[in-house]
């Protein structure tokens, strides 16, 4: 008998992702540790940024770091030199980290060490400003970077990166003398797609901007407790109905 | 490229429902979706990468149908609905406000699944 059905399912279409991300979540919260999620275009500082935050947080934080990169380890070679625990998670032709790959990085990391004494635990996403704003991977917070030399229009031609983000980090800023570019021009395209964000200004070369970048990593972690997640204005984190 | 990891990631989702919730073996006809303007997906592609990914898979012959829904914010200063436009900033044209809500736009769903079963 063949009789035509119409389920209604309402799911979000990453849905299989989401669960997975909620699980890596549970499992972080669970180890008191706060994870954030660093997305931006290729090049605009991730593993900088890490270079310098690491070597100047060491003393304060017990950290690790999950390394997207699609073909190569040279990020995780250059964060290793730093000391702190490095899992270089390669994507292959992926162009964004996933929960599932997220929670293979954490199986690895935790024959090293125990992850319940985690502080933090850093994501490098990879350099791409387009999928990684819909894949969660448990992170508690995103922080998306812009370097100076982007152009100001890039919040309003990658909105959906910007408007997810918790933190936009402008980067680079030790490069303005040589450049045309108005920063208040580009915050303020920053704040037409997302009002709520922080939004900092950082050079990992001079270090400038630093003291309030981990004045904000402090605060955040700070104010973790149970159910802590992004910070989306407005996002698809509906709960799925299977 | 990103459309072929938005169509593993919707195959995956499909197999959660037909695991947990279909009847046994579902000869899928049409898989609704609503995507959403204010997305990282292009329907056009998506339809594409599907037509590739479920050949030789339970989904074979499955047809994917997509609704396009627009971008639609409301301006947080005096109500109105209004449909952001990027040249525009995303402001509403009202109070030229930034885009703080978004009523529609965001969705990447799958509304609704045709089947038939043995
Ligand atoms: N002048 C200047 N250059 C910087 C700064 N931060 C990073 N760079 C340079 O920008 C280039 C890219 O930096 P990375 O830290 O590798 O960028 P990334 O975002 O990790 O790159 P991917 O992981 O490949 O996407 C390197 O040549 C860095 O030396 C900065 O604050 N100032
Ligand atoms: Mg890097
Ligand atoms: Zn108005």
């Amino acid at each position: 008998m063949h009789m035509p059905l119409e389920d209604t399912i309402g799911l979000n279409l990453l849905a299989a992702n989401q669960h997975q991300a909620e699980h890596n979540r549970e499992q972080f919260d669970a180890w008191h540790l706060l994870c954030l999620n660093l997305m931006s275009s290729p090049g605009a500082g991730k593993t900088s940024l890490l270079e310098r935050s690491l070597a100047q947080l060491a003393n304060e934080f017990s950290m690790a770091v999950l390394e997207g990169d699609m073909t190569t380890q040279l990020d995780a070679e250059r964060l290793e030199a730093v000391g702190i625990p490095v899992i270089p998670i390669t994507t292959g032709r992926a162009c964004h980290l996933d929960a599932s790959m997220v929670r293979g990085g954490m199986k690895l990391l935790a024959a090293r060490l125990d992850p319940a004494e985690l502080d933090l635990l850093w994501v490098e996403n990879v350099g791409n400003l387009v999928c990684p704003a819909e894949f969660e991977v448990g992170e508690h917070r995103k922080v998306a970077l812009l370097s100076v030399t982007e152009g100001e229009d890039k919040p309003l031609k990658y909105p959906v990166m910007f408007r997810e983000a918790d933190c936009v980090l402008i980067t680079k800023i030790d490069l303005l003398p040589y450049l045309s570019i108005d920063l208040d021009r580009l915050e303020n395209h920053i704040r037409q797609v997302n009002p709520i964000c922080t939004i900092l200004r950082v050079s990992a070369n001079t270090g400038a901007g630093f003291d309030a970048w981990h004045g904000w990593l402090h605060q955040q972690r700070n104010a973790q407790a149970p159910g802590f997640a992004p910070r989306a204005p407005h996002s698809l984190r509906e709960p799925a109905v299977l | 490229m990103h459309e072929i990891d938005m169509t593993r990631a919707l195959l995956a989702s499909l197999q959660e429902w037909k695991l947990s919730h279909a009847p046994r073996d579902p000869q899928v006809n049409t898989v609704h979706l609503e995507v959403g303007a204010f997305t990282c997906v292009e329907p056009d592609q998506l339809v594409f990468t599907w037509d590739a990914a479920i050949s030789n898979s339970w989904l074979q012959g499955a047809r994917l149908a997509i609704d396009p829904v627009p971008l639609m914010g409301r301006c947080v200063r005096c109500q109105n609905p209004y449909e952001p436009k990027p040249n525009q900033g995303y402001r509403s044209p009202c109070c030229s406000h930034p885009m703080e809500e978004i009523i529609s736009g965001r969705e990447l769903r799958i509304r609704s699944v045709d089947y038939t079963f043995a």
